[in-house]
């Protein structure tokens, strides 16, 4: 049986449908960044562009993520594109939520006492806000990668490839290996994505407050 | 016309109206109804098993920080297995099969993290000095965990009951396609069919139902903290 499962990552198709799902991940990754982001920056400082934000955040994460990959499918059709934007529209809440409370969150006598010393808002932004915010915010992206790539699997229902190809190839073909091969696959590449998004989190947090949780106790 | 999304767009272009009413008064009985009624059933059935397993274990890990660690580590790596993976792996063994048991058994995978690590931090919140006053007033250890500790991490446990159960419902969409039943498997065959009536009435019915699940479970949240209404009062 082990061996049927290797057998399986020895085919051709197996890279191009890892391949899939990689780019898949990234690429809706990095749009939902490159959105969530600067809404982020710009509501920064309106307490009703937060409120507003957070909300479109928390009934974006209340869509099961099936029902929006589903949902676009009438609209756009089958295939990569469409899938392309299901996940990177589920990719945006954690990302929005998490920056936007991160900056918010930001000890108001902090930025006093900068402003104080007579540092402008960008530079308040740039050297007080972001830094102090950065692993917030780096979680955000975080939960949003792994989840990512967990919702890449289902881009196969909306004929956008990925590794979740391998499993319902196996369901329909009753092959257990083709299938077992596809969950593993899977499994593996979101367990790296949570390790390794783990390591550049900790990257992200400046010295400074490293030192402040070590001296906390965390 | 070969490309299949050619051919779907036809499809959309030739049948105008994206929600066929007709459709939905026809088959509300038959078929909406009862994937929303096996939909509440699986998520439903999933929080509870999950509390069952999740609180004493994180009670144990709570008393016995040494447990901690390597319950977080087993259950996050559980929580990040994608649910079609996860599903796939359980139908293939042979005790376990198509239909909703797979599918239960992956909800519950999925909500134990987040109960269990609300149930720790619900635990560490209580203040030392209210358990300490507790035991002055002659209360066993029973009774202290019963009576103060746990009706006061009350409000953080059901604060994640109602993250699980967010999740859960979303993810038994998935579920429909290893016979799971519920909601899902009207996406499903709205995919298969081509009809975007049953996918739009799938994916709104389950938006919905998580989206009051979370505010039924936020009021529960709010009532339990009469602390914080008398402070804001």
């Amino acid at each position: 049986m082990i061996s049927d499962i290797l057998g399986v990552f020895a085919r051709p198709e197996f890279p191009t449908l890892l391949r899939q799902h990689i780019v898949l991940s990234v690429v809706a990754l990095l749009i939902a960044i490159v959105i969530a982001l600067p809404v982020a920056l710009l509501i920064r400082n309106t307490r009703v562009g937060a409120a507003i934000a957070i909300n479109i955040g928390n009934v974006g994460r209340a869509v099961p993520s099936l029902a929006i990959l589903a949902l676009l499918l009438p609209f756009l059709g089958i295939g990569f594109w469409t899938a392309l934007v299901a996940l990177a529209v589920l990719a945006i809440p954690p990302i929005l939520i998490n920056a936007s409370t991160g900056l918010r969150e930001v000890d108001k006598g902090i930025i006093d006492a900068a402003r104080g010393m007579g540092l402008s808002g960008s530079q308040i932004l740039a050297r007080i806000q972001l830094p102090i915010a950065a692993p917030v915010i780096f979680a955000g992206i975080k939960t949003s990668a792994v989840q990512t790539v967990a919702s890449a699997t289902l881009a196969t229902f909306i004929g956008g490839g990925g590794l979740g190809d391998l499993i319902v190839l196996g369901l329909q073909r009753r092959g257990p290996e083709i299938l077992l091969a596809g969950a593993f696959s899977v499994a593996v590449l979101a367990i790296i994505t949570e390790v390794g998004f783990g390591f550049l989190e900790s990257a992200f947090t400046p010295k400074g407050l490293k030192i402040a949780q070590k001296r906390r106790g965390k | 016309m070969s490309n299949p999304a050619l051919l779907l767009l036809q499809d959309v272009l030739e049948e105008p109206k994206l929600i066929d009413w007709e459709w939905l008064r026809e088959n509300f009985w038959e078929d909406i109804v009862p994937a929303f009624q096996g939909h509440i059933f699986l998520s439903f059935i999933s929080v509870a098993v999950a509390l069952l397993i999740a609180l004493p274990i994180g009670i144990l890990s709570a008393r016995y920080r040494k447990v901690y660690p390597p319950v977080t580590f087993v259950t996050g790596i559980l929580y990040s297995i994608p649910s079609l993976a996860l599903f796939a792996i359980l139908i293939s063994i042979p005790a376990v099969g198509l239909g909703p048991t797979p599918v239960i058994i992956a909800l519950v995978a999925y909500s134990l993290l987040i109960l269990i690590r609300n149930t720790v931090a619900g635990l560490d919140s209580v203040p030392p000095e209210t358990i300490d006053a507790a035991r002055g007033m002659g209360l066993t250890n029973r009774q202290i965990l019963f009576r103060v500790e746990l009706p006061l991490a009350l409000p953080i446990i059901v604060a994640g009951v109602r993250i699980a159960t967010v999740t859960i419902i979303g993810i038994a969409t998935i579920g429909a396609y290893i016979s799971g039943g519920g909601l899902g498997a009207l996406i499903f065959d709205g995919i298969n069919r081509q009809f975007p009536t049953m996918i739009i009435a799938g994916a709104v019915l389950a938006t919905a139902m998580a989206i009051i699940a979370d505010l039924l479970l936020l009021g529960l949240e709010r009532y339990l903290r009469p602390w914080a209404r008398a402070r804001k009062a």
